[in-house]
């Protein structure tokens, strides 16, 4: 540290504490704060206090994109806004009938695998949030959106939109958060192959249409086209989400594992609304622990198949 | 004009550097958005060295470090030691001629990268890709353009 401090010579201008002081000085609050973020966890106390700070600049930020929106919205005609219903309108309709299969199935589930538990419904709570920023660079894929700590968001909450998971709360601040997503190159995800039912991890690979899974074994059971779904370990993201698809599988003769790309199902970088879901780690579609079949067990089927039929519709309807 | 009245101007300009650093770009755009706010700070460092110091680069560091979600400190202390650069190299920076001030400033900003890329390394955060050196070079091209803007800003010299 020699040239610091005093031994630097002629302060700057004789005001103050010279400049060399002064630079040490900060360098050490700099290196105290890396420390704390890195290794301490009140440091997240801090963060979110300075994301309250930056809350109205990153609304400044926005605030053209969103203008334009606004514009684009109230400007549109009756003829597109008439198409646009009609569209809703089409899909309300396909998703009914989608909701109406589901029930089905579900039942048929939960005959099968002969619960008496009910399976309470996957997600229990969501919330929609507005993407106010987007970070999206080779090393950082990140959103901000305009729903924090006084919404009820919570740190690792997953976010999903439409079509799929899109990552996890980062960073919670009181009116926004940070959302990691899938493809920013510190994010990985487990993830299960629907086909083969091959369960692996998904790395961002920090390209915006691209997910990477580098731990495939060469020989694995997988090809192109293959559906990945969340497997609902690691307990962040309820399982059976859907999450991409294969686009490539190379495989080198002399390489122990198989290089699998592919692409992510959410429109990562269109959506400018995503959700957040809160789930039941316990009910989700995972078979039951051990110990809840062993309780199922316990009970004759006759007396508690009723209070099990009555308490799932009371769930069902208990729905939001 | 006043000491006071140039305090408000740099913290303004440094800003609007702020915003143009974080503000959303689309496609390959931000992999050669230089840095705005470095290569303020560095001319008000040099320009106004007694009215802004070092704690307008520390702040100006915290600030991106907040908006970009990097390691809380990391942009700081890159920042802070740009500005203690400038601070003591700022006669000399003055009377060179533009180009030559472009070649202080691309130093600068390539100290700047390093001391980011180290700590992203030893904090296990690098996914280095060599993108990230692009900024140091658009920053040096741009720095005439950088002084001609801010320049108007204070012509009180």
């Amino acid at each position: 540290m020699a040239g610091f401090g005093t031994s630097v010579g002629r302060p700057i201008y004789g005001r103050g504490p010279s400049a060399g002081l002064r630079f040490t000085v900060y360098a050490l609050i700099a290196l105290t704060l890396m420390y704390a973020d890195q290794r301490a966890r009140w440091s997240e106390r801090m963060r979110y206090g300075l994301q309250a700070a930056a809350y109205p600049v990153q609304v400044a930020v926005n605030s053209p994109a969103a203008a334009w929106h606004w514009l684009t919205d109230s400007f549109s005609t009756r003829g597109m806004l008439r198409a646009q219903n009609q569209q809703l309108h089409s899909q309300v309709q396909t998703l009914q009938l989608a909701l109406l299969q589901l029930k089905a199935l579900e039942q048929e589930n939960a005959q099968l695998r002969e619960l008496h538990t009910t399976m309470a419904t996957l997600v229990r709570k969501w919330l929609v949030a507005e993407v106010i920023g987007v970070d999206s660079g080779t090393l950082r894929q990140r959103l901000i959106i305009n729903k924090g700590a006084h919404d009820g968001v919570h740190l690792n909450q997953a976010v999903v939109d439409g079509a799929g998971v899109l990552g996890q709360v980062a960073h919670v601040g009181p009116w926004s958060s940070e959302v990691i997503l899938i493809t920013d190159p510190e994010h990985a995800l487990p993830v299960q192959l629907m086909r083969s039912g091959l369960r692996t991890i998904a790395v961002g690979s920090g390209n915006e249409d691209e997910l990477l899974l580098p731990y495939l074994a060469a020989n694995s059971d997988v090809k192109s086209g293959d559906v990945l779904m969340s497997s609902g370990l690691g307990g962040i993201f309820p399982a059976g989400f859907p999450v991409g698809h294969i686009t490539g599988v190379s495989r080198g003769t002399d390489q122990l594992l198989a290089q699998v790309r592919a692409e992510p199902q959410a429109r990562i970088n269109r959506a400018r609304e995503v959700m957040l879901i809160e789930f039941d780690p316990a009910n989700s579609a995972a078979p039951p622990a051990a110990q809840t079949l062993a309780e199922a067990g316990a009970t004759p089927p006759a007396v508690s198949d009723k209070p099990s039929a009555a308490s799932s519709a009371a769930a069902r309807q208990g729905k939001p | 004009m006043s000491n006071r009245e140039n305090l408000l101007v740099i913290l303004l300009t440094s800003l609007v550097a702020l915003v143009l650093n974080i503000l959303p770009l689309p496609g390959w755009l931000p992999a050669i958005r230089p840095a705005f706010l470095v290569l303020t700070v560095v001319y008000w460092s040099t320009m106004a060295p007694f009215v802004a110091g070092m704690a307008l680069g520390f702040v100006g560091g915290l600030a991106l470090d907040v908006f970009q979600g990097s390691l809380l400190g990391e942009h700081a202390l890159a920042l802070s030691l740009v500005t203690y650069l400038a601070l003591r190299l700022n006669l000399q920076m003055r009377a060179k001629p533009i180009f030559e001030q472009s070649l202080y400033v691309f130093l600068a900003l390539i100290v700047y990268e390093l001391l980011l890329w180290v700590l992203d390394g030893w904090t296990g955060r690098s996914m280095s890709s060599p993108l990230r050196w692009i900024h140091t070079v658009i920053g040096a091209l741009i720095w005439p353009v950088v002084v001609g803007v801010l320049g108007r800003f204070h012509s009180a010299r």
